[in-house]
């Protein structure tokens, strides 16, 4: 025998003898670690060696794949996770565009999929296809209703907006036009501009002309930063709002001074040092810690996301193995089921009662109101 | 609308629509001379800024590992010439002095105290890691096939930004950033603020332009690479190594690249990823210069600085789709009055 023909039957019968029966859990994690939503999706890879690994007596394995922020990639990872690896779930995708794209195949396949993403429309309104999804963030309505509150509260009574000409952007706009109406604040500017945009002095131009009591701006990541120094430097002296996109550390970085005494809401995890004591502040200090020793920095709001993800299923796991063998058809089924039954489950991001029409079951306890201090994050007392 | 709004928007456009001019010509620049539509040069604008940052941060930017790795791949191919042909000993030297000036950068970023610098030194540095990056990538990419049709030359123009914007965001990561203004200092004029980072952009850009005329008009190499512009083969004929023009037109485009990421870095956030947009609209103005005229490239690309900050005042939501559709009148002009300049040899 030839050595070439040793090495390829030696090739060939290992991957022959690798073991075929493992009855093990096997979870798929896809997420935007590179591309333009990298900025979500690093923090939600990373969290993947948090995850937890065995619950039950069964060994979870997690096979984590990288979309690069294309909704096709999206799309072909789903099918390579559900054909050739046979899941029992999936976590993913980073984006919301992504996530949209791929629902119908989690639903056709029955594979429970856990959604990190920020749109609530991957769960409302609920569909045949939408009742296997399940989104562990915060829905846009629950952080606009607390600044709503605070706007009234301080006797806001017209606002100015500028947002993202994107999905992000585009919700809030539609969010706030809901619950403003009812509060009696007159939305008086409408502005839009795109992530890269390197002015926006046009659009925050058209929102001091207008003179709002105050002004939101609806942006993710650092792209929320600029608005409001813009706000600043022409003189603008009203309250500014963010969004929950707003809620990392480059946010304060890249603000400095201008972002002073913002006001926004997100969940407690910035704030953790002065919310009491509760379920979840403990389990969202052990994810900082454990976090920070493993990379040297503290995670983005977007990891806590994925690791709630994994903490779901950890919960659900343990009933749908009575129903069926990991990686059988029943099992996914009975884990969705099971999913759906999660009942007061604390967690970094706050507290999950799942129902059948809400599959992102946070209340009042996933947020609170924050405010910048110091240059640093402090609750709004 | 009132005169206060049209300075602010007027000014806003101005500081733009400079660095796009900037651009533009460096764009007209290296087509003209090697037929390369440079769609990499965003990418040196945002390393120039985000180097800048790193650096403001304290910390020793990463990109130090792009320029080693680009140098010992050039030093290597070097090597392999040197020996292959046995022909010029002074490579060796050459190869000695590149791979000490990579040593000296590294331990340079490594020692000093970069965020207590002063500011002009931050910026020497930076433009002294990324300029070399530019001739090294016309060496590694282009010379081997500087005969190729203009397509190739594009696609691998493209496969190159794309490559870079990868780097880009390995290297830097994905949070946008932003650096320290030149001065805090702002001015008065009338009833507008003027900030002093828009007189920074625009005098410096003025400067550069004015300087890169006279070099073209009245030095030995700017004429040379002027001549290879006009007639490549002429200008071989002449005794001009294509070579090094192709070289030369590069680092000047990585200079002005990343000389324009340090300009705007203090106003606006920018991405690993936003230098694409950024040339894109340079390239629009080098457009409206029909990708030959100097003067009219700038010109454009400061119109379409000005009709940007305008319509992101009237319809935000259309900006772009406005700044971009520009481009289809002057193309439809062009080339109903323009006989073909193709010059597929």
């Amino acid at each position: 025998m030839t050595p070439k023909k040793l090495i390829s039957t030696l090739f060939l019968s290992s991957t022959l003898l690798t073991p075929i029966a493992h009855a093990d859990i096997k979870i798929g994690v896809v997420s935007s670690s590179t591309g333009p939503i990298a900025l979500v999706g690093i923090p939600q890879k990373n969290t993947v060696p948090l995850l937890p690994t065995s619950v039950g007596g069964e060994t979870i394995t997690y096979i984590p794949l990288d979309d690069g922020s294309d909704p096709t990639a999206t799309v072909k990872a789903f099918k390579k996770l559900i054909d050739e690896e046979k899941v029992d779930a999936i976590i993913g995708p980073s984006g919301s565009g992504n996530a949209m794209g791929v629902i119908q195949f989690a639903a056709e396949s029955g594979t429970p999929m856990l959604a990190p993403v920020g749109t609530a429309a991957v769960v409302l309104p609920m569909t045949e296809q939408k009742k296997w999804v399940f989104k562990t963030t915060q829905n846009d309505d629950l952080i606009a209703d607390a600044l709503v509150g605070h706007m009234k509260a301080t006797g806001v009574k017209t606002i100015g907006l500028i947002g993202t000409a994107d999905p992000y952007g585009e919700n809030w706009a539609k969010v706030m036009k809901d619950l403003t109406k009812n509060a009696g604040i007159e939305i008086v500017a409408n502005e839009k501009f795109q992530r890269q945009d390197t002015s926006v002095t046009g659009q925050s131009l058209k929102v001091l002309l207008a003179n709002p009591d105050a002004v939101l701006i609806a942006a993710p990541g650092s792209s929320s930063v600029m608005p409001q120094t813009t706000l600043k430097d022409q003189g603008y002296g009203g309250e500014i709002y963010q969004t929950h996109g707003a809620a990392l550390d480059p946010f304060l970085r890249l603000g400095g001074k201008a972002v002073e005494g913002t006001i926004l809401a997100a969940s407690s995890m910035l704030v953790l040092d002065e919310v009491p004591s509760s379920d979840s502040k403990e389990i969202a200090t052990k994810y900082i810690t454990d976090y920070k020793a493993l990379y040297g920095e503290t995670p983005a709001t977007f990891g806590g996301n994925v690791l709630d993800a994994g903490l779901l299923l950890e919960n659900a796991i343990p009933t749908a193995l009575k129903s069926g063998k990991p990686g059988s058809a029943e099992f996914r089924s009975a884990l969705r089921d099971a999913l759906e039954n999660t009942k007061e489950m604390p967690a970094t991001q706050g507290v999950y009662n799942m129902t059948p029409e809400d599959h992102s079951g946070f209340d009042e306890r996933g947020r609170v109101l924050i405010t910048v201090k110091d240059g640093k994050w402090a609750l709004v007392k | 609308m009132n005169i206060q709004i049209a300075t602010l928007l007027g000014q806003d456009g101005l500081t733009n629509g400079a660095i796009y001019a900037l651009l533009a010509l460096s764009i007209l620049l290296v087509f003209t001379v090697t037929r390369i539509l440079l769609i990499p040069l965003g990418e040196f604008v945002t390393f120039g800024a985000l180097t800048m940052a790193a650096m403001q941060m304290g910390k020793a930017p990463n990109i130090e590992w792009l320029l080693l790795g680009l140098v010992l791949i050039d030093c290597a191919l070097d090597l392999y010439q040197y020996l292959k042909h046995r022909a010029e000993p002074k490579k060796l030297k050459v190869i000695a002095l590149k791979l000490s000036y990579v040593v000296i950068m590294i331990g340079l970023l490594n020692q000093l105290p970069l965020s207590e610098i002063p500011m002009a030194l931050q910026v020497v540095l930076t433009l002294c890691l990324i300029v070399p990056i530019g001739p090294i990538m016309y060496r590694l990419f282009f010379q081997p096939l500087a005969e190729a049709p203009a397509l190739v030359l594009l696609i691998v123009s493209i496969a190159l930004h794309v490559a870079m914007v990868g780097i880009g965001l390995l290297l830097f990561g994905p949070e946008g950033a932003r650096t320290e203004p030149f001065s805090d200092s702002n001015f008065r004029l009338g009833s507008v603020m003027l900030k002093s980072q828009t007189l920074w952009v625009i005098l410096v850009s003025i400067f550069l332009i004015v300087t890169l005329f006279i070099a073209f008009e009245r030095t030995l190499y700017g004429k040379a690479l002027r001549a290879t512009a006009v007639n490549r083969m002429g200008a071989r004929l002449q005794g001009i190594s294509p070579v090094f023009a192709g070289k030369a037109t590069f680092a000047l485009a990585a200079f002005i690249g990343s000389a324009s990421g340090i300009l705007i870095a203090p106003i606006t956030t920018l991405y690993y990823d936003s230098g694409f947009i950024i040339s894109l609209k340079g390239f629009v103005g080098a457009i409206i210069g029909g990708l030959v005229s100097y003067p009219i490239a700038a010109i454009g690309a400061v119109a379409v600085g000005m009709i940007e900050a305008f319509s992101m005042f009237w319809a935000s939501n259309y900006k772009e789709i406005i700044v971009f559709t520009l481009i289809i009148p002057f193309l439809i002009w062009r080339s109903m009055n323009s006989h073909s300049v193709e010059d597929e040899e």
